[in-house]
């Protein structure tokens, strides 16, 4: 008997902080059952740094503060059948997100000029740093993401549970206990 | 003289002058809702709670019941209408909970649990509202009104002090505090007020008592909102 093919699968964190990828390492032993069905691909666990075309699962998590983060994005579309957003600050924006009542001026103006302690500050500008965003967005504001997993973070159960539905075939579901947005 | 009518293909009793939502609750039925309250009179303005009456949408809690009514109320098609009224409040204002104070108490994010909200889905609005937190005992954080205007009537009808009020049109609507420097502080507001307890979301809330429940732990934690809701306690 030939073994199954095994799904690919790659994550990433843009502006988050990744607690959503410590979750998921809290699935603990899972893990071995889970690599008997999957081997990951572009993902911060493996450190390869693009993603294979054919990726079959890709979660992301984080919103989206700057150029680099929608590019990794777009990225993640592109290469995978499946996209999932992972957590609070994918789904919503997040903590990142509690700057977008102001001008982005006037944060970089506090944090590098008029903070206390600050001498010469400087606006970073290296070209080599990515352009922040005027404001936090969500992801799903900018590709299609085919599920959702809320949560800050989800749990391990809740994302134990998506993953292994989505293997099973089927559409995945959180019941009470596990749907938590905080 | 008691009557009936159908809701979802069960019997449900009623006297005269019950609406539809408060036959159903004495009846254990839950019908999802946000400015609906037992205790008050219906505003009918935030449409969580509309059903189908022999084919046709209105909110059950202005609805008076009927004898013979046929309703429909957990059907596919009006949970997903539900769920989107939902989706439009969470865009509509800052919403975020792990970092509020009544997640896990608050009934937006468990109705929304309840219909299965998934995400927000609509692009989101991030309003710019600030927060009062000027009163010594009681902070507004105006960031989570969603107009159900429970406060509003509270104040108004039992507390006779008319603190809050709904002020602008449409879109603009938004929640006042009735004093001239529209500071709660300058207000008669007290956290003995029913308005004070009656917050929905997390916009009213007692000073000095964040987290002392830890969030895992909080009712809605403990048993979904079909299950807790007012309307089922014990009417």
């Amino acid at each position: 008997m030939t073994a199954k093919k095994k799904l690919k699968v790659a994550t990433t964190s843009l502006a988050g902080c990744f607690g959503c990828h410590m979750s998921f390492l809290d699935i603990d032993e899972r893990l071995f059952t889970l690599l008997e069905h999957i081997e990951f691909d572009r993902s911060p666990l493996t450190d390869i740094k693009t993603c294979s075309p054919d990726c079959d699962i890709g979660i992301i998590e984080g919103g989206l503060c700057n150029a680099e983060n929608v590019h990794v994005l777009r990225e993640f579309r592109k290469n995978c059948k499946i996209l999932i957003a992972m957590g609070a600050c994918a789904i919503n924006g997040g903590l990142p997100a509690q700057r977008n009542h102001l001008p982005l001026t006037t944060i970089l103006e506090e944090v590098y000029h008029t903070s206390p302690g600050l001498a010469n500050g400087m606006v970073p500008n290296d070209p080599e740093l990515p352009l922040p965003l005027n404001q936090v967005h969500p992801i799903h504001e900018v590709v299609k993401i085919d599920y959702f997993m809320p949560g800050c973070p989800p749990s391990a159960d809740a994302i134990w549970k998506v993953l292994t539905d989505l293997l099973a075939g089927k559409e995945p579901e959180l019941g009470h206990g596990l749907m938590h947005y905080d | 003289m008691s009557y009936t009518f159908t809701l979802d293909g069960k019997v449900v009793p009623f006297v005269d002058g019950q609406t539809i939502i408060q036959a159903a609750s004495a009846a254990g039925i839950f019908i999802p809702h946000l400015c609906y309250h037992p205790e008050f009179k219906p505003h009918g303005s935030c449409k969580l709670c509309t059903v189908k009456v022999n084919g046709r949408h209105t909110a059950s809690c202005t609805m008076r019941a009927a004898p013979g009514m046929v309703v429909e109320s957990e059907t596919e098609e009006i949970n997903a209408e539900r769920r989107a009224l939902t989706q439009m409040l969470f865009v509509e204002g800052n919403h975020f909970c792990p970092s509020c104070e009544k997640s896990g108490n608050c009934q937006l994010q468990a109705t929304a649990y309840h219909l299965g909200m998934m995400s927000a889905h609509y692009d989101h609005f991030f309003p710019n509202r600030a927060v009062d937190a000027s009163h010594p005992e009681a902070l507004l954080d105006f960031n989570r009104c969603i107009l159900c205007s429970l406060c509003v009537r509270a104040s108004r009808d039992v507390d006779g002090k008319n603190v809050f009020g709904l002020s602008g049109r449409g879109i603009k609507t938004h929640l006042i505090v009735n004093a001239k420097s529209g500071r709660l502080a300058d207000t008669d507001f007290t956290l003995a007020d029913k308005a004070a307890q009656v917050c929905p979301v997390g916009v009213i809330l007692k000073k000095r008592q964040g987290f002392a429940v830890p969030i895992g732990e909080r009712k809605y934690d403990k048993a979904p909102i079909s299950e807790t809701a007012e309307t089922t306690e014990g009417r």
